[in-house]
């Protein structure tokens, strides 16, 4: 055998080889999906609840809380990158770092100093290879949340929200996720936690108009105090649960473009192979056919 | 006219339905919610939560570390880990 067409089949059958495992991986995230999509549909309804109760003490009562009223001067901010635990999954996690990146500049612009925390094993590399410090990361679930997770980033981020910026604490947190649009569109998004921004459902009372007798038990301070974690958990989980089901969907994408590739790859190489076994045949004939004349005249 | 309940945990709604009335126990004390009561927003001390159906049927919704609020007739007990009792 010609050593041409040896080259050819060795690289088919890598070609095949590679397609079964990302064949594979595409089956597996395209059934994820849809129980990650399931998990985010499930948790609206608590979200939901949460951010109409703060948005109504927020809108509704004339608190002065530390973690609705913004500083007069913002030292450090923190920014919570959602990444995802595993690669092959197309720009997942590099949109998401991206996104975080340019906030981070934007951040640093305005003379604040950022403190990265970072969900997923890919974010940790990226900040590891660069040799760049964070405060603390999560890995192991990226792509099965619980709430127990959800719950370990919101006390970390509370805690530091309340220390002061000296002890290193922060003035503002921000998270950066990727939201899941829809099976072929997921978009980084950046949304600011803390202070609170988004008044969600409720509209701001005007100036002259009547608030509604809202009354709060035991008084709109400790309430909002004991919202406050529960919001800001609930925004989290649910940030990780779109992170989720966009990384199962960007994986099937990616998996579906690489099983696609390997096809027209391993075709591309059968029409090779052929080619090169059809020319040592043809090779083969001439030079029998040569050999037979030279023996014809040679008698 | 009936109060409308939902009862929602972390990651699903627990219940949802038609209620008469709803007892819950707030870090002051306990308070029951017929329609037509003002907005409400509090703080729920002990977990227990009781409901009464339309129907008359009655069941406890175990919600600790959660709150309770009511506006325009609907009444939202939220909860880390809320569940049915009975």
């Amino acid at each position: 055998m010609g050593a041409q067409l040896r080259v050819y089949r060795q690289k088919i059958r890598s070609a095949q080889t590679t397609k079964k495992i990302t064949r594979a991986m595409e089956l597996i995230s395209a059934s994820r999906i849809q129980k990650a999509q399931q998990r985010v549909a499930a948790s609206t309804p608590y979200a939901r609840a949460v951010t109409q109760a703060v948005s109504a003490v927020a809108a509704y009562s004339n608190v002065e809380h530390p973690l609705t009223t913004e500083k007069a001067k913002v030292e450090r901010a923190a920014v919570v990158i959602f990444a995802s635990d595993r690669g092959l999954a197309g720009a997942f996690s590099a949109s998401a770092i991206k996104e975080a990146e340019e906030l981070t500049t934007l951040l640093r612009g305005q003379g604040k100093q950022v403190v990265h925390y970072l969900v997923g094993r890919k974010a940790v590399g990226y900040f590891s290879f660069r040799k760049r410090d964070y405060a603390r990361s999560w890995t192991g679930s990226t792509d099965q949340p619980v709430f127990a997770t959800a719950k370990e980033i919101g006390d970390e981020l509370v805690s530091a929200f309340e220390r002061e910026a000296a002890e290193g604490g922060v003035d503002e947190i921000h998270i950066v996720y990727n939201r899941f649009v829809s099976m072929v569109t997921q978009t980084p998004e950046v949304v600011r936690l803390l202070p609170l921004e988004v008044v969600e459902g409720v509209e701001p009372p005007g100036e002259h108009e009547v608030l509604p007798l809202y009354e709060f038990e035991p008084d709109p301070d400790a309430v909002l105090d004991a919202l406050l974690p529960v919001y800001i958990e609930s925004r989290i989980y649910n940030a990780m649960l779109q992170s989720a089901a966009s990384e199962h969907a960007a994986r099937q994408k990616a998996m579906k473009s690489a099983s696609d590739n390997a096809d027209t790859l391993i075709r591309d190489y059968t029409r090779l192979a052929n080619n090169a076994r059809q020319s040592e045949i043809t090779q083969q004939i001439s030079e029998i056919v040569g050999g037979a004349d030279a023996l014809a005249l040679a008698k | 006219m009936a109060l409308t309940v939902n009862v929602v945990s972390a990651d699903q709604q627990v219940w949802s339905g038609e209620a008469t009335t709803v007892i819950a126990r707030t870090t002051e004390g306990e308070i029951g919610i017929l329609p037509g009561h003002e907005p409400l927003l509090a703080i729920l001390a002990g977990g227990e939560v009781r409901i009464t159906q339309t129907g008359g049927r009655r069941f406890t919704a175990n919600a600790e570390e959660g709150f309770i609020s009511v506006q325009n007739d609907t009444v939202t007990v939220v909860a880390r880990a809320a569940e049915l009792v009975s």
